[in-house]
Protein backbone atom coordinates (compact mmCIF):
# COMPACT_ATOMS: atom_id res chain seq x y z
CA UNK A 1 0.00 0.00 0.00
CA UNK A 2 1.05 3.67 -1.43
CA UNK A 3 1.90 5.87 1.90
CA UNK A 4 -1.00 8.76 2.07
CA UNK A 5 -0.67 11.41 4.34
CA UNK A 6 -3.23 10.72 7.80
CA UNK A 7 -6.16 12.57 7.78
CA UNK A 8 -5.80 15.60 10.55
CA UNK A 9 -7.59 18.71 11.52
CA UNK A 10 -4.51 21.04 11.07
CA UNK A 11 -4.75 22.77 7.82
CA UNK A 12 -1.04 22.01 6.15
CA UNK A 13 -1.72 23.97 2.82
CA UNK A 14 0.65 26.51 2.23
CA UNK A 15 0.45 29.14 -0.81
CA UNK A 16 3.42 29.65 -1.98
CA UNK A 17 4.34 32.30 -4.50
CA UNK A 18 1.02 32.21 -6.09
CA UNK A 19 0.83 28.34 -5.74
CA UNK A 20 -1.39 26.62 -3.86
CA UNK A 21 -0.42 23.21 -2.34
CA UNK A 22 -2.18 20.74 -0.11
CA UNK A 23 1.24 20.08 1.91
CA UNK A 24 4.05 21.96 2.70
CA UNK A 25 6.73 18.84 2.19
CA UNK A 26 8.64 18.48 -0.95
CA UNK A 27 11.26 16.65 -2.55
CA UNK A 28 14.40 18.01 -2.73
CA UNK A 29 16.23 18.17 -6.14
CA UNK A 30 18.14 15.44 -7.30
CA UNK A 31 17.21 13.01 -4.17
CA UNK A 32 14.03 11.76 -5.58
CA UNK A 33 14.87 11.73 -9.02
CA UNK A 34 11.68 12.48 -11.32
CA UNK A 35 9.26 10.77 -8.84
CA UNK A 36 8.36 7.86 -10.13
CA UNK A 37 10.62 5.27 -8.36
CA UNK A 38 9.00 7.07 -5.32
CA UNK A 39 5.25 6.37 -6.20
CA UNK A 40 6.05 2.81 -5.45
CA UNK A 41 6.20 3.93 -1.78
CA UNK A 42 3.94 6.66 -1.27
CA UNK A 43 1.40 8.43 -3.76
CA UNK A 44 3.49 10.89 -5.18
CA UNK A 45 0.38 13.08 -6.04
CA UNK A 46 -0.08 13.25 -2.02
CA UNK A 47 3.00 15.40 -1.24
CA UNK A 48 3.37 19.48 -1.85
CA UNK A 49 5.19 19.08 -4.79
CA UNK A 50 7.76 16.75 -6.66
CA UNK A 51 10.97 18.76 -7.42
CA UNK A 52 12.99 16.88 -10.12
CA UNK A 53 16.37 16.36 -10.55
CA UNK A 54 18.39 19.25 -12.05
CA UNK A 55 17.76 19.52 -15.81
CA UNK A 56 20.40 20.21 -18.27
CA UNK A 57 19.70 21.53 -21.81
CA UNK A 58 21.72 18.21 -23.13
CA UNK A 59 22.36 14.55 -21.94
CA UNK A 60 24.62 14.34 -19.33
CA UNK A 61 26.37 11.26 -18.26
CA UNK A 62 27.29 12.74 -14.97
CA UNK A 63 30.89 12.07 -13.12
CA UNK A 64 32.66 9.01 -13.19
CA UNK A 65 32.11 6.29 -9.53
CA UNK A 66 32.74 6.77 -6.75
CA UNK A 67 30.03 9.38 -6.68
CA UNK A 68 29.46 9.22 -3.17
CA UNK A 69 30.91 8.65 0.67
CA UNK A 70 29.37 8.40 3.86
CA UNK A 71 30.03 11.01 6.67
CA UNK A 72 28.89 11.88 9.78
CA UNK A 73 25.08 12.14 10.06
CA UNK A 74 25.39 13.03 6.45
CA UNK A 75 27.31 11.93 2.84
CA UNK A 76 28.85 13.42 0.45
CA UNK A 77 27.93 13.46 -3.35
CA UNK A 78 28.98 14.30 -6.76
CA UNK A 79 26.67 13.12 -9.20
CA UNK A 80 28.06 15.76 -12.11
CA UNK A 81 24.08 16.22 -12.97
CA UNK A 82 23.75 12.97 -14.83
CA UNK A 83 20.43 13.32 -16.78
CA UNK A 84 18.68 13.25 -20.10
CA UNK A 85 18.69 16.55 -21.29
CA UNK A 86 15.40 18.65 -21.28
CA UNK A 87 13.70 16.92 -24.12
CA UNK A 88 13.85 13.27 -23.11
CA UNK A 89 13.09 14.62 -19.37
CA UNK A 90 9.75 16.58 -21.21
CA UNK A 91 9.04 13.58 -22.91
CA UNK A 92 9.27 11.10 -20.45
CA UNK A 93 9.71 12.14 -16.73
CA UNK A 94 7.55 15.40 -17.12
CA UNK A 95 4.72 13.44 -19.26
CA UNK A 96 4.88 10.46 -16.34
CA UNK A 97 4.48 13.15 -13.55
CA UNK A 98 1.34 15.40 -15.41
CA UNK A 99 -0.61 12.34 -16.46
CA UNK A 100 -0.37 11.38 -12.61
CA UNK A 101 -1.53 14.57 -11.96
CA UNK A 102 1.34 15.37 -9.29
CA UNK A 103 2.17 18.76 -8.63
CA UNK A 104 6.07 19.41 -10.39
CA UNK A 105 8.89 21.93 -9.60
CA UNK A 106 10.91 21.56 -12.03
CA UNK A 107 14.76 21.86 -11.20
CA UNK A 108 16.75 23.41 -14.00
CA UNK A 109 20.89 24.15 -14.40
CA UNK A 110 23.32 25.10 -16.73
CA UNK A 111 26.81 25.29 -17.64
CA UNK A 112 25.97 29.28 -18.77
CA UNK A 113 24.23 31.84 -18.63
CA UNK A 114 22.15 31.66 -21.83
CA UNK A 115 21.50 27.59 -21.29
CA UNK A 116 19.70 28.29 -18.57
CA UNK A 117 17.21 30.55 -20.88
CA UNK A 118 16.79 27.59 -23.42
CA UNK A 119 15.68 24.95 -20.57
CA UNK A 120 13.56 27.39 -19.27
CA UNK A 121 12.32 28.17 -22.51
CA UNK A 122 11.27 24.94 -23.40
CA UNK A 123 9.08 24.40 -20.15
CA UNK A 124 6.14 27.13 -21.30
CA UNK A 125 2.84 25.67 -21.55
CA UNK A 126 4.19 22.23 -19.88
CA UNK A 127 1.00 20.58 -18.07
CA UNK A 128 1.81 20.11 -14.02
CA UNK A 129 4.95 22.25 -14.09
CA UNK A 130 3.87 24.40 -10.79
CA UNK A 131 7.14 26.05 -10.90
CA UNK A 132 10.63 26.36 -11.64
CA UNK A 133 13.64 26.11 -9.15
CA UNK A 134 16.67 27.64 -10.61
CA UNK A 135 19.99 25.85 -9.36
CA UNK A 136 22.66 28.56 -9.46
CA UNK A 137 25.07 26.27 -7.57
CA UNK A 138 26.84 25.01 -10.52
CA UNK A 139 30.25 26.57 -12.26
CA UNK A 140 29.81 28.59 -14.87
CA UNK A 141 31.98 27.40 -17.60
CA UNK A 142 32.43 30.96 -19.15
CA UNK A 143 33.67 32.37 -16.14
CA UNK A 144 36.49 29.65 -14.84
CA UNK A 145 33.88 27.25 -13.21
CA UNK A 146 32.79 30.00 -10.68
CA UNK A 147 29.98 28.94 -8.95
CA UNK A 148 27.02 31.63 -10.29
CA UNK A 149 25.68 31.65 -6.79
CA UNK A 150 28.34 32.36 -5.17
CA UNK A 151 28.57 36.08 -6.88
CA UNK A 152 25.87 38.52 -6.91
CA UNK A 153 25.77 39.77 -10.29
CA UNK A 154 25.99 36.58 -12.28
CA UNK A 155 23.40 34.97 -9.63
CA UNK A 156 20.99 37.83 -10.40
CA UNK A 157 22.10 37.20 -14.35
CA UNK A 158 20.89 33.98 -14.30
CA UNK A 159 17.64 34.91 -12.58
CA UNK A 160 16.80 37.55 -15.24
CA UNK A 161 17.64 35.53 -18.14
CA UNK A 162 15.24 32.39 -16.70
CA UNK A 163 12.94 35.18 -16.21
CA UNK A 164 12.65 36.76 -19.92
CA UNK A 165 12.26 33.58 -21.09
CA UNK A 166 9.15 31.84 -19.03
CA UNK A 167 5.28 33.25 -18.95
CA UNK A 168 5.28 36.19 -16.12
CA UNK A 169 3.12 33.99 -14.01
CA UNK A 170 5.25 30.97 -13.79
CA UNK A 171 6.51 31.10 -10.08
CA UNK A 172 10.77 30.64 -10.27
CA UNK A 173 12.83 29.84 -6.85
CA UNK A 174 16.75 30.30 -6.89
CA UNK A 175 18.00 28.15 -4.94
CA UNK A 176 21.34 29.04 -2.37
CA UNK A 177 24.63 28.40 -2.06
CA UNK A 178 25.77 28.19 1.59
CA UNK A 179 29.13 28.47 0.28
CA UNK A 180 29.37 32.12 0.76
CA UNK A 181 30.38 34.99 3.00
CA UNK A 182 26.69 36.70 3.33
CA UNK A 183 23.97 34.77 1.75
CA UNK A 184 21.53 37.78 2.23
CA UNK A 185 23.53 39.78 -0.36
CA UNK A 186 22.58 37.17 -3.25
CA UNK A 187 18.65 36.25 -1.81
CA UNK A 188 18.34 40.01 -2.15
CA UNK A 189 20.35 39.88 -5.97
CA UNK A 190 17.99 36.94 -7.02
CA UNK A 191 15.33 38.86 -5.89
CA UNK A 192 15.61 42.27 -7.38
CA UNK A 193 16.19 40.32 -11.05
CA UNK A 194 12.69 38.26 -10.93
CA UNK A 195 12.96 35.25 -8.29
CA UNK A 196 9.75 35.00 -6.71
CA UNK A 197 10.86 32.25 -3.57
CA UNK A 198 14.00 30.87 -2.38
CA UNK A 199 14.91 27.61 -2.14
CA UNK A 200 17.85 27.35 0.81
CA UNK A 201 20.60 25.14 0.58
CA UNK A 202 22.27 23.35 -1.57
CA UNK A 203 25.05 21.27 0.08
CA UNK A 204 28.00 22.40 1.18
CA UNK A 205 31.35 21.69 -0.60
CA UNK A 206 33.17 19.16 1.35
CA UNK A 207 35.86 16.10 0.87
CA UNK A 208 36.51 12.82 2.25
CA UNK A 209 39.82 11.52 2.15
CA UNK A 210 40.35 7.78 1.63
CA UNK A 211 42.69 6.61 3.81
CA UNK A 212 43.58 3.70 2.40
CA UNK A 213 44.37 5.18 -1.26
CA UNK A 214 45.14 8.09 0.94
CA UNK A 215 43.48 10.28 -2.04
CA UNK A 216 40.09 11.98 -2.27
CA UNK A 217 37.38 8.95 -2.27
CA UNK A 218 35.74 10.98 -4.76
CA UNK A 219 36.52 11.14 -8.30
CA UNK A 220 35.41 14.53 -8.46
CA UNK A 221 37.88 14.55 -5.57
CA UNK A 222 35.20 17.31 -3.66
CA UNK A 223 31.54 16.72 -3.27
CA UNK A 224 28.26 18.04 -1.80
CA UNK A 225 28.00 17.71 1.78
CA UNK A 226 24.46 17.17 2.76
CA UNK A 227 22.02 15.35 5.44
CA UNK A 228 21.66 15.99 9.19
CA UNK A 229 25.56 17.06 9.87
CA UNK A 230 24.54 20.50 7.60
CA UNK A 231 20.74 21.24 9.34
CA UNK A 232 22.05 24.09 11.88
CA UNK A 233 23.47 25.98 8.91
CA UNK A 234 20.82 25.47 6.82
CA UNK A 235 18.33 26.76 9.93
CA UNK A 236 20.88 29.95 10.24
CA UNK A 237 20.60 30.64 6.29
CA UNK A 238 16.75 30.81 6.38
CA UNK A 239 16.78 32.62 9.81
CA UNK A 240 18.76 35.40 7.93
CA UNK A 241 17.19 35.41 4.32
CA UNK A 242 13.81 36.18 6.39
CA UNK A 243 15.05 38.96 8.81
CA UNK A 244 16.31 40.30 5.11
CA UNK A 245 13.37 39.69 3.15
CA UNK A 246 10.41 39.88 5.39
CA UNK A 247 7.73 38.73 2.68
CA UNK A 248 9.85 36.25 0.53
CA UNK A 249 8.39 32.80 -0.10
CA UNK A 250 10.99 30.16 1.43
CA UNK A 251 11.69 26.22 0.83
CA UNK A 252 14.15 25.40 3.23
CA UNK A 253 16.04 22.43 3.47
CA UNK A 254 19.13 20.88 4.75
CA UNK A 255 18.98 17.34 6.80
CA UNK A 256 15.71 17.07 7.66
CA UNK A 257 14.81 14.02 8.97
CA UNK A 258 11.94 14.38 10.71
CA UNK A 259 8.68 16.53 11.70
CA UNK A 260 10.92 18.36 14.62
CA UNK A 261 13.52 19.36 12.05
CA UNK A 262 10.81 20.26 9.48
CA UNK A 263 9.36 22.58 12.68
CA UNK A 264 12.76 24.24 13.38
CA UNK A 265 12.78 25.49 9.66
CA UNK A 266 9.41 26.65 9.61
CA UNK A 267 9.86 28.43 12.71
CA UNK A 268 12.89 30.22 10.88
CA UNK A 269 11.07 31.25 7.90
CA UNK A 270 10.48 28.96 5.75
CA UNK A 271 7.11 28.28 4.02
CA UNK A 272 7.71 25.04 2.95
CA UNK A 273 10.60 22.19 3.25
CA UNK A 274 12.48 19.83 0.81
CA UNK A 275 13.46 16.48 2.07
CA UNK A 276 16.68 15.00 0.36
CA UNK A 277 19.26 12.68 1.70
CA UNK A 278 16.83 11.66 4.71
CA UNK A 279 14.47 9.84 1.51
CA UNK A 280 17.45 7.62 0.97
CA UNK A 281 17.27 6.10 4.22
CA UNK A 282 13.24 6.08 3.97
CA UNK A 283 11.61 6.16 1.07
CA UNK A 284 8.12 7.19 3.03
CA UNK A 285 9.62 10.14 4.31
CA UNK A 286 8.02 13.01 2.63
CA UNK A 287 4.56 11.32 4.16
CA UNK A 288 5.99 10.56 7.19
CA UNK A 289 7.05 13.84 8.20
CA UNK A 290 4.26 15.58 6.78
CA UNK A 291 2.44 13.51 9.21
CA UNK A 292 4.33 14.24 11.68
CA UNK A 293 4.64 18.01 11.29
CA UNK A 294 0.72 17.98 11.88
CA UNK A 295 1.18 15.87 14.83
CA UNK A 296 3.59 18.80 16.56
CA UNK A 297 1.49 21.50 15.52
CA UNK A 298 -1.83 19.61 17.43
CA UNK A 299 0.35 19.25 20.37
CA UNK A 300 0.91 22.85 20.26
CA UNK A 301 -2.62 23.50 19.58
CA UNK A 302 -2.30 25.39 16.27
CA UNK A 303 -4.56 24.98 13.59
CA UNK A 304 -2.38 25.68 10.39
CA UNK A 305 0.88 25.31 9.70
CA UNK A 306 1.42 28.99 8.48
CA UNK A 307 0.46 29.87 12.86
CA UNK A 308 4.30 28.29 13.53
CA UNK A 309 6.21 30.29 10.33
CA UNK A 310 8.74 32.71 11.57
CA UNK A 311 7.82 32.19 15.13
CA UNK A 312 11.29 32.21 15.74
CA UNK A 313 11.50 36.07 15.28
CA UNK A 314 9.13 37.39 17.27
CA UNK B 1 5.87 -3.28 -5.49
CA UNK B 2 9.50 -3.21 -3.11
CA UNK B 3 8.05 -2.55 0.68
CA UNK B 4 9.24 -0.35 3.72
CA UNK B 5 9.02 -3.27 6.35
CA UNK B 6 10.28 -2.63 10.41
CA UNK B 7 11.33 -6.22 11.14
CA UNK B 8 13.02 -8.08 13.59
CA UNK B 9 15.75 -10.18 13.24
CA UNK B 10 14.69 -13.69 13.76
CA UNK B 11 18.59 -15.67 13.99
CA UNK B 12 21.79 -14.05 12.76
CA UNK B 13 24.31 -16.79 12.76
CA UNK B 14 28.04 -16.93 12.07
CA UNK B 15 28.95 -18.77 8.99
CA UNK B 16 32.95 -18.89 8.36
CA UNK B 17 34.08 -15.26 7.45
CA UNK B 18 30.18 -14.52 7.72
CA UNK B 19 26.83 -13.70 8.99
CA UNK B 20 23.76 -15.28 7.71
CA UNK B 21 21.08 -13.29 9.13
CA UNK B 22 17.45 -13.94 8.96
CA UNK B 23 14.41 -10.85 9.44
CA UNK B 24 10.93 -10.94 9.52
CA UNK B 25 9.80 -9.57 5.97
CA UNK B 26 6.14 -9.35 5.53
CA UNK B 27 5.09 -9.90 2.17
CA UNK B 28 8.75 -9.80 0.48
CA UNK B 29 8.85 -13.24 -0.15
CA UNK B 30 5.55 -13.21 -1.96
CA UNK B 31 7.28 -10.80 -4.62
CA UNK B 32 10.85 -12.33 -4.62
CA UNK B 33 12.44 -13.51 -7.70
CA UNK B 34 16.20 -14.59 -7.38
CA UNK B 35 18.85 -11.87 -8.34
CA UNK B 36 16.64 -9.32 -5.76
CA UNK B 37 18.50 -7.46 -3.03
CA UNK B 38 17.25 -5.84 0.15
CA UNK B 39 18.32 -2.60 1.44
CA UNK B 40 18.93 -2.61 5.42
CA UNK B 41 19.22 0.46 7.68
CA UNK B 42 21.85 1.21 10.06
CA UNK B 43 20.31 2.12 13.79
CA UNK B 44 17.12 3.18 14.44
CA UNK B 45 15.97 7.05 13.00
CA UNK B 46 18.66 8.67 15.15
CA UNK B 47 21.57 6.80 13.91
CA UNK B 48 24.58 8.81 12.85
CA UNK B 49 24.63 6.07 9.73
CA UNK B 50 21.98 7.26 7.07
CA UNK B 51 22.83 5.43 4.07
CA UNK B 52 21.39 1.53 3.90
CA UNK B 53 23.58 -1.23 2.94
CA UNK B 54 22.54 -3.49 -0.18
CA UNK B 55 22.05 -7.71 0.56
CA UNK B 56 21.43 -9.96 -1.89
CA UNK B 57 17.99 -11.96 -1.02
CA UNK B 58 19.83 -15.63 0.10
CA UNK B 59 16.64 -17.17 0.89
CA UNK B 60 12.98 -16.94 1.69
CA UNK B 61 10.53 -18.45 2.96
CA UNK B 62 6.82 -17.14 2.89
CA UNK B 63 5.56 -19.80 5.35
CA UNK B 64 7.68 -19.67 8.63
CA UNK B 65 6.28 -19.17 12.06
CA UNK B 66 7.48 -15.60 11.80
CA UNK B 67 5.64 -15.15 8.74
CA UNK B 68 7.27 -14.04 5.51
CA UNK B 69 11.44 -14.46 6.57
CA UNK B 70 14.62 -13.38 4.39
CA UNK B 71 17.85 -14.40 4.36
CA UNK B 72 20.76 -12.67 3.61
CA UNK B 73 24.63 -13.11 4.18
CA UNK B 74 26.59 -10.36 5.93
CA UNK B 75 30.51 -9.74 5.46
CA UNK B 76 31.67 -7.65 8.42
CA UNK B 77 33.92 -4.95 6.77
CA UNK B 78 32.52 -1.61 7.77
CA UNK B 79 30.82 0.09 10.46
CA UNK B 80 27.40 -0.66 8.50
CA UNK B 81 28.67 -4.41 8.50
CA UNK B 82 29.59 -4.63 11.70
CA UNK B 83 26.69 -3.05 13.13
CA UNK B 84 23.76 -5.67 11.24
CA UNK B 85 26.55 -8.50 12.14
CA UNK B 86 26.48 -8.01 15.31
CA UNK B 87 22.37 -7.83 15.83
CA UNK B 88 20.87 -10.72 18.36
CA UNK B 89 17.77 -12.52 17.73
CA UNK B 90 14.70 -10.06 18.39
CA UNK B 91 16.25 -6.90 17.76
CA UNK B 92 14.52 -4.65 15.33
CA UNK B 93 15.67 -4.19 11.58
CA UNK B 94 14.09 -1.88 9.24
CA UNK B 95 14.06 -3.56 5.26
CA UNK B 96 13.09 -2.07 2.23
CA UNK B 97 12.49 -4.52 -0.56
CA UNK B 98 12.72 -6.82 -2.61
CA UNK B 99 14.67 -4.55 -4.75
CA UNK B 100 16.73 -4.58 -8.48
CA UNK B 101 15.97 -6.63 -11.40
CA UNK B 102 15.86 -10.46 -10.93
CA UNK B 103 18.42 -12.64 -13.25
CA UNK B 104 16.98 -13.70 -16.57
CA UNK B 105 15.93 -17.15 -17.09
CA UNK B 106 16.92 -18.98 -20.22
CA UNK B 107 13.64 -20.55 -21.92
CA UNK B 108 14.75 -23.39 -22.82
CA UNK B 109 15.89 -25.99 -20.49
CA UNK B 110 19.74 -25.37 -21.15
CA UNK B 111 22.43 -26.43 -18.90
CA UNK B 112 24.09 -23.62 -16.65
CA UNK B 113 26.99 -22.61 -14.65
CA UNK B 114 26.68 -20.63 -11.55
CA UNK B 115 30.08 -18.72 -10.68
CA UNK B 116 29.68 -17.24 -6.87
CA UNK B 117 33.25 -15.28 -5.60
CA UNK B 118 32.58 -15.30 -1.46
CA UNK B 119 29.70 -14.40 0.19
CA UNK B 120 28.43 -13.49 -3.90
CA UNK B 121 27.56 -16.56 -3.94
CA UNK B 122 24.90 -15.67 -1.86
CA UNK B 123 21.97 -15.11 -4.64
CA UNK B 124 22.75 -17.98 -6.91
CA UNK B 125 20.68 -20.70 -4.73
CA UNK B 126 17.75 -19.44 -5.19
CA UNK B 127 18.49 -18.97 -8.82
CA UNK B 128 19.42 -22.58 -8.93
CA UNK B 129 16.28 -23.80 -7.52
CA UNK B 130 14.38 -21.63 -10.13
CA UNK B 131 16.76 -23.10 -12.74
CA UNK B 132 16.57 -26.68 -11.83
CA UNK B 133 12.68 -25.91 -11.58
CA UNK B 134 12.87 -25.73 -15.71
CA UNK B 135 14.56 -28.25 -16.11
CA UNK B 136 18.43 -26.69 -16.56
CA UNK B 137 21.46 -29.06 -15.77
CA UNK B 138 23.18 -26.50 -12.63
CA UNK B 139 26.51 -27.14 -12.13
CA UNK B 140 28.12 -24.85 -9.74
CA UNK B 141 31.90 -22.88 -9.05
CA UNK B 142 32.71 -21.66 -5.64
CA UNK B 143 35.70 -19.44 -5.40
CA UNK B 144 37.41 -17.32 -2.24
CA UNK B 145 40.66 -16.03 -1.07
CA UNK B 146 40.59 -18.80 1.51
CA UNK B 147 38.54 -21.36 2.87
CA UNK B 148 36.87 -19.37 5.45
CA UNK B 149 35.61 -17.16 2.83
CA UNK B 150 33.99 -19.90 0.93
CA UNK B 151 30.20 -19.78 1.20
CA UNK B 152 27.52 -22.30 0.34
CA UNK B 153 29.39 -25.23 -0.12
CA UNK B 154 27.62 -27.68 1.30
CA UNK B 155 24.09 -26.73 -0.65
CA UNK B 156 25.76 -25.93 -4.02
CA UNK B 157 26.89 -29.84 -3.90
CA UNK B 158 23.42 -30.47 -3.32
CA UNK B 159 21.72 -28.65 -5.94
CA UNK B 160 23.98 -28.80 -8.43
CA UNK B 161 25.07 -31.40 -11.02
CA UNK B 162 28.86 -30.78 -10.14
CA UNK B 163 30.68 -28.66 -7.78
CA UNK B 164 33.90 -27.08 -8.37
CA UNK B 165 36.06 -24.78 -5.37
CA UNK B 166 39.06 -22.63 -5.97
CA UNK B 167 40.92 -20.42 -3.52
CA UNK B 168 43.67 -18.06 -3.96
CA UNK B 169 45.67 -19.89 -1.37
CA UNK B 170 45.01 -23.79 -1.86
CA UNK B 171 43.38 -24.06 1.49
CA UNK B 172 39.96 -25.61 -0.06
CA UNK B 173 39.63 -27.02 -3.67
CA UNK B 174 42.13 -26.26 -5.92
CA UNK B 175 44.43 -22.98 -5.77
CA UNK B 176 43.30 -20.39 -8.12
CA UNK B 177 40.78 -18.94 -9.69
CA UNK B 178 37.22 -19.78 -10.72
CA UNK B 179 38.25 -18.91 -14.17
CA UNK B 180 41.03 -21.26 -13.91
CA UNK B 181 38.32 -24.25 -13.78
CA UNK B 182 35.30 -22.33 -15.54
CA UNK B 183 36.19 -23.04 -19.22
CA UNK B 184 36.46 -27.14 -18.17
CA UNK B 185 33.10 -26.95 -16.61
CA UNK B 186 31.71 -25.03 -19.81
CA UNK B 187 32.97 -27.26 -21.86
CA UNK B 188 32.06 -30.81 -20.44
CA UNK B 189 28.37 -29.64 -18.92
CA UNK B 190 27.73 -28.24 -22.41
CA UNK B 191 26.63 -25.21 -20.51
CA UNK B 192 24.39 -22.26 -22.48
CA UNK B 193 24.65 -19.49 -20.14
CA UNK B 194 26.86 -18.48 -17.03
CA UNK B 195 25.19 -16.67 -13.86
CA UNK B 196 27.71 -14.90 -11.57
CA UNK B 197 27.81 -12.92 -8.79
CA UNK B 198 31.34 -11.31 -6.73
CA UNK B 199 33.98 -8.73 -7.08
CA UNK B 200 34.09 -6.94 -10.07
CA UNK B 201 37.62 -7.88 -11.52
CA UNK B 202 35.93 -11.93 -11.23
CA UNK B 203 32.99 -10.71 -13.23
CA UNK B 204 35.11 -9.18 -16.03
CA UNK B 205 36.97 -12.45 -15.82
CA UNK B 206 33.90 -14.77 -16.08
CA UNK B 207 32.74 -12.84 -18.98
CA UNK B 208 35.39 -12.99 -21.05
CA UNK B 209 35.25 -16.67 -20.26
CA UNK B 210 31.94 -16.84 -21.51
CA UNK B 211 32.26 -14.37 -24.65
CA UNK B 212 35.58 -16.58 -25.34
CA UNK B 213 32.68 -19.76 -25.09
CA UNK B 214 30.34 -17.71 -27.49
CA UNK B 215 27.91 -18.53 -24.44
CA UNK B 216 25.25 -15.58 -22.60
CA UNK B 217 26.75 -14.17 -19.01
CA UNK B 218 24.79 -12.60 -16.90
CA UNK B 219 26.27 -11.02 -13.87
CA UNK B 220 26.08 -9.16 -10.77
CA UNK B 221 27.38 -5.99 -9.85
CA UNK B 222 28.02 -4.77 -6.56
CA UNK B 223 28.35 -1.14 -6.63
CA UNK B 224 28.17 1.27 -3.82
CA UNK B 225 24.61 2.35 -2.99
CA UNK B 226 23.37 5.55 -1.64
CA UNK B 227 19.67 4.35 -2.15
CA UNK B 228 19.33 0.99 -3.45
CA UNK B 229 16.01 2.59 -4.85
CA UNK B 230 17.10 4.49 -8.03
CA UNK B 231 16.66 7.98 -7.15
CA UNK B 232 20.09 9.19 -6.26
CA UNK B 233 22.35 8.53 -9.10
CA UNK B 234 25.25 7.08 -7.37
CA UNK B 235 25.26 3.66 -8.42
CA UNK B 236 26.03 3.81 -12.10
CA UNK B 237 28.39 1.80 -14.40
CA UNK B 238 29.00 1.81 -18.20
CA UNK B 239 26.81 -0.66 -20.22
CA UNK B 240 25.97 -0.79 -23.89
CA UNK B 241 22.10 -0.54 -24.41
CA UNK B 242 20.71 -2.72 -27.21
CA UNK B 243 21.20 0.66 -29.40
CA UNK B 244 24.58 -0.06 -29.29
CA UNK B 245 24.84 3.50 -27.22
CA UNK B 246 27.28 3.27 -23.70
CA UNK B 247 25.12 4.52 -21.23
CA UNK B 248 25.69 4.96 -17.21
CA UNK B 249 23.24 3.07 -15.65
CA UNK B 250 21.87 2.16 -12.25
CA UNK B 251 23.04 -0.72 -11.10
CA UNK B 252 19.81 -0.70 -8.57
CA UNK B 253 17.06 -0.81 -11.02
CA UNK B 254 18.58 -1.51 -14.31
CA UNK B 255 20.67 -4.46 -12.58
CA UNK B 256 22.14 -5.91 -10.44
CA UNK B 257 22.58 -8.14 -13.09
CA UNK B 258 23.12 -7.43 -16.41
CA UNK B 259 24.30 -9.44 -19.62
CA UNK B 260 28.77 -9.68 -19.44
CA UNK B 261 28.95 -8.73 -22.56
CA UNK B 262 27.61 -5.67 -22.14
CA UNK B 263 29.09 -4.22 -19.44
CA UNK B 264 32.51 -1.88 -20.12
CA UNK B 265 34.46 -3.77 -17.57
CA UNK B 266 37.40 -2.57 -18.26
CA UNK B 267 36.32 1.57 -17.78
CA UNK B 268 33.87 0.87 -14.84
CA UNK B 269 35.03 3.45 -12.65
CA UNK B 270 35.12 5.74 -15.56
CA UNK B 271 32.76 8.01 -18.22
CA UNK B 272 34.10 6.23 -21.42
CA UNK B 273 34.17 9.31 -23.95
CA UNK B 274 31.49 7.58 -26.08
CA UNK B 275 29.17 7.42 -23.30
CA UNK B 276 25.55 9.54 -24.01
CA UNK B 277 25.95 12.42 -22.51
CA UNK B 278 29.64 12.43 -21.60
CA UNK B 279 31.63 15.68 -20.73
CA UNK B 280 33.24 17.62 -23.51
CA UNK B 281 36.34 19.59 -22.90
CA UNK B 282 35.88 21.46 -19.79
CA UNK B 283 32.06 21.08 -19.61
CA UNK B 284 31.97 19.02 -16.13
C1 LIG C 1 22.74 12.73 -4.26
C2 LIG C 1 22.31 14.16 -4.27
C3 LIG C 1 22.04 14.79 -5.48
C4 LIG C 1 21.63 16.13 -5.53
N1 LIG C 1 21.36 16.71 -6.72
C5 LIG C 1 20.91 18.00 -6.77
C6 LIG C 1 20.54 18.61 -7.99
O1 LIG C 1 20.58 17.99 -9.06
N2 LIG C 1 20.12 19.89 -7.96
C7 LIG C 1 20.02 20.61 -6.81
O2 LIG C 1 19.61 21.78 -6.85
N3 LIG C 1 20.34 20.05 -5.63
C8 LIG C 1 20.78 18.77 -5.57
N4 LIG C 1 21.08 18.20 -4.35
C9 LIG C 1 20.94 19.00 -3.12
C10 LIG C 1 19.61 18.75 -2.43
O3 LIG C 1 18.52 19.11 -3.25
C11 LIG C 1 19.52 19.53 -1.11
O4 LIG C 1 19.59 20.90 -1.37
C12 LIG C 1 20.64 19.17 -0.14
O5 LIG C 1 20.98 17.82 -0.23
C13 LIG C 1 20.28 19.47 1.31
O6 LIG C 1 19.15 18.76 1.73
P1 LIG C 1 19.23 17.32 2.50
O7 LIG C 1 20.21 17.48 3.61
O8 LIG C 1 17.83 17.06 2.95
O9 LIG C 1 19.70 16.34 1.50
C14 LIG C 1 21.50 16.85 -4.31
C15 LIG C 1 21.76 16.22 -3.10
C16 LIG C 1 22.15 14.88 -3.05
C17 LIG C 1 22.40 14.24 -1.73
S1 LIG D 1 21.70 3.45 -5.33
FE1 LIG D 1 20.63 5.30 -5.64
S2 LIG D 1 20.24 5.23 -7.77
FE2 LIG D 1 21.14 3.31 -7.37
Amino acid sequence: MKRVPKRTSVDMSVDLARINLESPVFTASGCAAAGKELDQFIDITSIGAVVTKSVMLNPRSGRATPRMAETPSGMLNGIGLQGPGIDEFIANDLSWLSQKGAKTIVSIAGNNVEEFGKVADKLRDIPGVVGIEVNISCPNVENRGQVFACNPNAAADVINTVRRNVSASMPLFAKLSPDVTDITEIARAVVKAGADGLSVINTLLGMVIDIDTLKPKLSGKTGGLSGPAIRPVAIRCVYQIRKALPEIPIIGMGGIRNGRDAVEFFAAGANAVSVGTTVFNDPEACVRIHDEIAEILQEKGLRSIRDIVNVAHN
Amino acid sequence: MPIVHKGTVVDNKKVGSYFVLTATAADMPKEFKPGNFVAVAIGDERSSLILRRAFSIYQVNDRGVYGGTVDIVVSPHGPGTDYIASLKRNDPINLVGPLGKPFSLPKDPVPCVLVGGGYGAAPLFTLAEALTARGCRVDFILGASTQEKLFGMLEARRISTTLSVTTDDGTSGQMGRVTDVLPDVITKSNAAVVYACGPMQMLKAVSEVALLHGIVSQTSVEESMACGIGVCMTCVLPVIGDDGITRMLRSCVDGPAFRGDKVRWDQVGQIPADTWGAPSEGTH
